[in-house]
């Protein structure tokens, strides 16, 4: 009985900490506000992150299928989003056409990347779709000036490194959200909520839909079988799973989280180019996996927080200022020492807690 | 397309292809020990530049011939490299050797972030001649133009690569290094220290991956922190299409990027230059999913 | 003549110049709990896998439940109704001991990633029989209490019965057991004799495949003996034990390792 009151006493002090994250959530982009909208912006793109991070984990974390380049999928998803709704082509269509088919388009790429490579075991695939990154970011540097071969007239799709400007913002049902909006009219006197703001709950929502969807897909049949494929593919198949479909299912889905978050990137920043889409960010993705915690959801969202809410506070406390400050010079250029942090947090964490910082528990 | 324009694109890519080569050589012989990527080889190889050209500096400054410079400048690279190997194997790898396989990939891959900003720091962010030691003038050979310097390159190179494998196959450590490389576990009952080989096959691979350095730093005439990015990755590429693990597949498979990408830059524009390995890459897995040269990991029941 | 549930015809399967087995016959009657035995390198293991589709039969053919056994992946064996364990168990160790049986159900269920993600009603009902169906193996091989604990975190004996489980759970007609005794000490021995025992008895044919000679002569109705690739004896269990071709293979010469534990 006793055993029983504490159990609900735990229940209780559990429900109580939900709540206070929930409100802690709900009110964070307002308190960030105040420091300044550069700051809510870091909020709305650790959101990316973790829907990323969520995505990436099905393919890394929960099917052990290492993907050095998954940022190409999101790549697909902003350059969907870019060339069909900015001035570039002069194309203008609405996000509820826009992020489905970028998803969509990315997923596609995961399956037609997927399906030659996919029997290439761990670290062969690896290196393929690092490739693959390396390859998609190449031509959309260099897709400013596509020939024919017959004939000398070329034609400017990606408008190469430059990048995409211009680009629409996300305009829910006549709420251009760029815009802000403005609550004056409600006796609240000069509160406004700001374009970034409005995105952060957009994206607050599209990330916890990622959640929903991800642990769902992983507590079902398809996700138990990536499971077992992580585990011991060739018992996997002795139990009758058809590896190789599986696999694609998990890239595929990997991918199109990917697209559904570079789509909401291109809306949000107004501006692309190749340059955000390197290899360093798709390691970044996974290291936000594999330092959170593989397969385990939790972890992998404090991952994509910790690794993308990092750099940016080294990036305040490294200021010269600081440095100013405490040493009377600038010791170190504030990029390199924020770099150097970084670094060493990535080594130390996985030398300290090599299952990442938050795995899963023993027992279920 | 011209016959002679096809050599002298076969001749550059033997030149790329052998720097290529020295390099993948250092990706394969880790992995084929730890089953590890070690992201930071490409690093290790750039510490080389850097460090050559201000040996050589150095040792030019205090009126030594540049022959002897040129020598005591690579040995000093090769010291320094071996040494940033080792020591990141200890540190950065050996704790995690039992850990879940993609723990020392991250660390891996934050030692590499940290080997560029350390450099940043040490070195700088300028590019650095690298004087010419060795004669950078064209030489016409028939219908096809070298450099003394990329003759050099190439011959030492097919020089460190069959004394690698002389080292490998007659050795004692070489002996010592297959057995680890076959079994671990094994090798370490047969009285192998197996952690003293992981080391020598660290300092070995970072030796030559320091030489590979100081080639490409003396064939385009300088040095710069981030050389080590693509090279590593074109590096790896190659040891992965040649067989990741098998010591021919490092040489061949960096021979062929090397040819491929040269030869290749006949037909495309330049600017398509670094899709050429990775598609090459590609189509070599689908058709040879072991590499061109890589055992055939059977599954066993 | 009993009704077959497995047949194989004159099979032979070469490595290069190796002929790993050399038309090999055996027939095992539906519901009956058959074994193979044979010394170290004797073609088991080779006939296991050519079965189970990890290598292509280069003559002769497998009849299974009366039909052409013709599989060309090794995940399409589970489909038509053979279950296998591993000489080397290969349990899924980060996965619950619950759900590495519900993994055994997944050929035997369809839903996919869109019931998965909206939980449909289908998958739901889906779901929740797969659950239930665990839960009724996991008391099959008394391990209930475990159902939640990591199966790395099983003792030995324990791992190998749920190992057996999981192979239940894909509805198997025939289970295919590689050498399960292996590794257990003399209790944990009894207990997978009646697991086995009462799997046959609960109607699913098994085929043992065994160095543990008490297990294989107390349990087997009957018994096929390899030597070398080839068949060299096919009885009951006192028949074989009589037979001179096997005394010498288990006694004689090269291969002196009389019920060894591999």
């Amino acid at each position: 009985m006793a055993k029983l009151m504490q159990l609900k006493q735990d229940k209780r002090t559990q429900m109580v900490w939900f709540v206070a994250l929930g409100v802690l959530i709900l009110i964070l982009p307002f308190l960030a506000g105040m420091l300044g909208q550069a700051w809510v912006r870091i909020l709305n793109v650790t959101l990316l992150y973790v829907m990323l991070a969520l995505g990436l984990n099905v393919v890394v974390g929960v099917a052990g299928l290492l993907d050095l380049g998954y940022v190409a999928f999101y790549a697909v998803g902003a350059y969907t989003w870019s060339l069909l709704a900015s001035a570039h082509f002069n194309l203008h269509y609405p996000f509820w056409v826009l992020l489905p088919l970028g998803a969509c388009l990315a997923a596609l790429a995961g399956l037609m990347l997927g399906a030659p490579v996919l029997k290439l075991r761990g670290d062969y695939l690896a290196i393929v779709t690092l490739g693959f990154g390396e390859i998609v970011r190449i031509l959309m540097n260099n897709f400013d000036k596509v020939g024919l071969p017959w004939s000398d007239e070329t034609y400017n799709i990606t408008n190469g490194p430059r990048g995409i400007t211009g680009i629409d913002g996300l305009n829910l049902f006549g709420l251009d959200l760029r815009k802000g909006l403005d609550v004056s009219g409600f006796n609240v006197s000069g509160f406004n909520v700001s374009g970034l703001q409005l995105y952060y709950f957009v994206f607050l929502a599209f990330a916890i839909l990622s959640v929903i969807g991800v642990y769902r897909l992983q507590h079902s049949r398809l996700g138990r079988a990536w499971q077992a494929l992580r585990e011991d593919e060739i018992a996997a198949k002795a139990m009758g799973i058809n590896t190789r479909n599986i696999k694609l299912a998990a890239f595929g889905f990997g991918a199109l989280t990917g697209g559904l978050a570079g789509g909401l990137f291109a809306s949000m920043q107004g501006f692309v180019s190749p340059e955000s889409f390197g290899l360093l960010e798709s390691i970044m993705i996974l290291a936000m996996v594999v330092l959170g915690g593989m397969g385990h959801i939790p972890g992998v969202i404090l991952g994509a927080v910790l690794l993308s809410a990092m750099p940016e506070v080294i990036r305040y406390a490294a200021d010269e200022n600081v440095q100013q400050k405490i040493f009377g010079v600038v010791l170190i250029a504030p990029e390199v020492l924020r770099n150097l942090i970084f670094s060493l947090a990535l080594i130390l964490i996985m030398l300290f807690k090599p299952q990442g910082l938050w795995p899963s528990p023993e027992k279920k | 397309m011209s016959i002679d324009v096809l050599l002298q694109q076969i001749v550059n890519g033997l030149v790329v292809g052998s720097v290529y080569a020295l390099v993948a050589l250092g990706y394969t012989m880790v992995y084929g020990i730890l089953q590890l990527i070690n992201f930071a080889h490409g690093e290790i190889v750039m510490i080389g530049g850097p460090t050559s050209v201000f040996a050589t500096k150095w040792l030019l400054s205090m009126g030594r011939p540049s022959l002897l410079a040129l020598l005591i400048a690579i040995l000093v690279a090769m010291v320094v490299c071996a040494v940033v190997g080792v020591a990141i194997e200890r540190v950065a790898y050996r704790p995690l050797r039992n850990a879940p396989r993609l723990a020392p990939l991250i660390t891996a891959i934050g030692v590499s972030i940290l080997l560029q900003q350390l450099a940043i720091l040490v070195f700088g962010r300028n590019y650095f001649t690298f004087p010419e030691l060795i004669s950078r003038d064209p030489i016409t050979i028939g219908v096809v133009t070298v450099t003394m310097n990329e003759i050099v390159i190439l011959l030492a190179s097919v020089a460190l690569m069959a004394a690698l494998l002389w080292l490998v196959h007659n050795t004692k450590i070489g002996t010592a290094m297959r057995a680890t490389a076959e079994n671990q576990k094994v090798a370490g009952l047969m009285g192998i220290d197996v952690n003293k080989i992981i080391a020598i096959t660290f300092a070995i691979g970072s030796g030559l991956g320091a030489i590979a350095g100081v080639m490409v730093a003396s064939n385009y005439g300088q040095a710069h922190y981030y050389m080590g990015f693509m090279l590593g990755l074109k590096a790896f590429t190659a040891a992965v299409m040649g067989g990741i693990g098998n010591l021919w597949g490092a040489m061949v498979g960096g021979l062929i990027l090397g040819l491929v990408e040269n030869v290749g830059l006949i037909f495309v524009r330049g600017d398509y230059k670094d899709i050429f390995a990775f598609v090459v890459l590609v189509l070599v897995l689908i058709f040879r999913p072991q590499g061109l040269i890589g055992e055939r990991v059977a599954e066993r029941a | 003549m009993a009704d077959m549930l497995f047949t194989a015809e004159g099979v032979t399967k070469r490595f290069g110049g190796v002929t790993a087995l050399d038309n090999v016959s055996m027939q095992i009657p539906r519901g009956s709990i058959f074994g193979l035995i044979g010394p170290n390198g004797a073609g088991k293991t080779t006939f296991f896998n050519t079965l189970t589709g990890l290598y292509q039969v280069d003559e002769g053919k497998f009849l299974f439940d009366g039909k052409p056994l013709n599989v060309k992946a090794p995940h399409e064996v589970a489909q038509v109704g053979i279950a296998r364990t591993f000489q080397n168990i290969r349990l899924f160790g980060e996965m619950t001991v619950l759900e590495n049986v519900m993994v055994g159900r997944h050929v035997r269920t369809k839903a996919g990633a869109f019931g998965a993600i909206f939980r449909t009603p289908s998958a739901r009902r889906e779901e929740a029989e797969i659950e239930q169906r665990a839960h009724e193996l996991l008391a099959y091989i008394d391990l209930s209490k475990r159902a939640g604990d990591k199966s790395r975190t099983l003792a030995y004996g324990e791992q190998r019965r749920l190992e057996i489980a999981r192979a239940l759970a894909t509805d198997p007609k025939m289970v295919a057991l590689d050498e399960p005794a292996a590794g257990m000490n003399a209790t944990e021995t009894v207990t997978l004799r009646t697991l086995i025992e009462r799997i046959a008895n609960d109607g699913t044919t098994v085929m043992l495949i065994e160095h543990d000679m008490r297990l294989v002569m107390n349990v087997c109705q009957h018994i096929v003996v390899l030597d070398y690739g080839k068949k060299i004896a096919d009885g009951t269990p006192s028949q074989i034990q009589k037979d001179p071709a096997v005394i010498k293979a288990y006694l004689g010469g090269a291969h002196a390792e009389v019920g060894a534990k591999a």
